[in-house]
């Protein structure tokens, strides 16, 4: 029931930075969902708009369910054993969290980069290779535009073009990062999910990365989970500010980035970003 | 110093100290008495010069002499090496696989309830003694190969209870193997939306390599230095078989089989077997545990 192919490539263009972004067009409309692992639940109520093209941060304190959220939203869940959703995330009209959900079609528009940066341990080129030959690119010549493409876009392709065949574990930590962005990006997915990108990396790695998500602004849709709350000022178009309420995660508020940062409407949210909470 | 050294000794836990040092130098001694002991038992024949041929008799004796008779002073181990490592070799051939299989199927199909009762069932399995493997391999194996192609006891028998016998342990250590690889890049794997047998494919058993070749390594180790079931269905004739249907000799039966009545140069020729299959059997552990440690290194991501 998911169409295989995103049916346009995103060209929203440069945004300014962090002003009320573009046009606000929903691309993922979340209801109402919660997270429980058995009877618990650790995540409840979230309503809220993920807009095409727009660079969504998720902030508040650790084991507040923000990473279990990100989680539903490419269907990571499925794999954790004891964790049930409910609600509804509509994706193109579409409940994605429906059982005749093609998962694998839904991952690649919906890509993932994690915390700690995860390269196969395999060469830099066979990283890229391996899922677009998964999903169905069968042209060498096409693969090998793309991986050199998607290279570029993440800015590797000038550190590692004369060694595309060496061990991807051989790159920096930021490089690695940077090259699970690309293997994300080769797939050309609509959403990229990060979960806190820079938080393992050194603060020279972790500048790049983010100046890599600022320029991904406007051609992809980008949620991003992270603690760092300058960071999420620096990028953010639209800001969720989630908390612990009786021990269950909750969104607290949500809104466009200037809004939530200078004229919180919630008193709990004014003192989390003013350091006074949190 | 030295008072120092002895005010120690007399606390109780100086005392603890020393004698657990004691007690391990002690284990080392042993290990290294027991190398010495094979060594001087094999040495005539490591050092004894071919009067007949010329040159040394240990090299003649290995490569050149036709045949093993002992007691005209004909020392061919050739045949006994070589039937070992084709024992060993056809052992690992059926065992990797089903062993990789049965470690796949663990960690990634199995329920959580089946894969206990499994991985219970397979140390059992590895923990039966390797004379009860004979038992079976003799009245029933054996029995079968011989309606099939006599006569039975043969090479193949040695290979296909030797493949029972190292089984379990590939199995279970190719199963901790995957298990060690770092979840980050199993879910990775997921996020990308590759399939199941891609993730296991190309992602999990790559990254699994050295801790299943280590496992394989051990057993082969084991395969080498089994004596009993081998002896008990292999025939123990001393020839290079031309086809797996012919009785076949190994060199740690040949070592059980003639120490009770060997004296001198074919003593020592018993000797001089043993000394090299435990020199190969360290050197295969060695390996195992170097490749061990360089996926335990990867699965803390180092």
């Amino acid at each position: 029931m998911m169409i295989d192919q995103p049916t346009a490539a995103y060209t929203l263009g440069e945004m300014e930075q962090k002003a009320a972004c573009c046009v606000p067009s929903p691309i993922l409309q979340v209801r109402d969902l919660a997270v429980y692992y058995g009877n618990n639940a650790v995540l409840a109520d979230v309503s809220l708009d993920i807009h095409k093209g727009c660079i969504t941060a998720l902030i508040g304190p650790s084991g507040c369910g923000k990473t279990s959220f990100l989680s539903t939203l490419n269907r990571l869940t499925d794999y954790h054993p004891g964790v049930q959703v409910r609600g509804q995330i509509l994706f193109d009209g579409h409940n994605l969290r429906q059982e005749s959900v093609d998962t694998l079609a839904l991952r690649r528009r919906i890509g993932m980069i994690f915390q700690r940066p995860n390269p196969f341990p395999l060469s830099i080129r066979r990283n890229l290779d391996l899922p677009l030959k998964e999903h169905g690119v069968r042209d060498p010549h096409l693969r090998k535009r793309k991986i050199k493409q998607a290279l570029k876009d993440v800015g590797l392709w000038d550190e590692v073009c004369d060694r595309l065949d060496s061990s991807a574990l051989s790159l920096s930590g930021g490089q690695q990062q940077r090259l699970c962005i690309a293997r994300a990006l080769v797939l050309e997915p609509e959403i990229l999910l990060m979960d806190e990108p820079c938080s393992a990396l050194d603060p020279i790695s972790s500048r790049v990365v983010e100046e890599l998500i600022m320029r991904l602004r406007g051609r992809y849709t980008l949620v991003i989970v992270t603690h760092n709350l300058a960071q999420a000022r620096r990028v953010a178009n639209y800001v969720g500010f989630f908390w612990m309420r009786e021990r269950v995660g909750k969104l607290i508020e949500f809104g466009q980035c200037r809004q939530l940062f200078e004229a919180p409407t919630d008193a709990l949210t004014a003192a989390y970003v003013s350091g006074a909470q949190g | 110093m030295m008072a120092k050294c002895l005010d120690h000794l007399r606390s109780k836990d100086g005392r603890w100290n020393a004698s657990l040092a004691l007690l391990t130098a002690g284990m080392v001694a042993l290990l290294l008495t027991i190398l010495l002991f094979l060594m001087s038992e094999a040495w005539p024949f490591l050092i004894s010069a071919d009067t007949g041929h010329g040159g040394n008799r240990l090299f003649t004796n290995l490569l050149q002499n036709p045949g093993w008779y002992p007691l005209e002073g004909r020392f061919g181990l050739a045949p006994m090496i070589l039937a070992s490592l084709a024992v060993m070799l056809g052992a690992i051939l059926i065992a990797l696989p089903l062993g990789l299989i049965n470690g796949i199927y663990l960690e990634f199909y199995a329920s959580a309830a089946f894969a206990r009762g499994f991985r219970l069932l397979l140390n059992l399995l590895a923990g039966i003694p390797s004379v009860v493997f004979g038992l079976w391999g003799l009245t029933r194996l054996v029995p079968w190969i011989t309606q099939w192609q006599p006569p039975g006891a043969s090479l193949l028998a040695a290979i296909l209870v030797l493949s029972l016998m190292i089984l379990p342990t590939i199995a279970l250590t190719s199963a901790s193997a995957l298990a060690s690889v770092p979840r980050e890049l199993h879910t990775g794997a997921i996020a990308l939306g590759l399939r199941r047998t891609s993730q296991i494919i190309h992602i999990m058993l790559p990254a699994a390599r050295s801790g299943i070749v280590a496992g394989t390594i051990l057993a082969a180790a084991r395969a080498l230095g089994e004596t009993m079931a081998v002896l008990m269905v292999a025939g123990n004739v001393v020839q290079i078989p031309a086809t797996l249907f012919e009785p076949v000799r190994v060199l740690t039966a040949n070592m059980a089989l003639e120490m009770a009545y060997a004296v001198g140069e074919h003593r020592a020729s018993l000797f001089a077997s043993g000394l090299l299959l435990t020199l190969v059997v360290w050197g295969l552990s060695w390996m195992a545990y170097r490749l061990g440690r360089h996926q335990r290194k990867f699965a803390r991501h180092d």
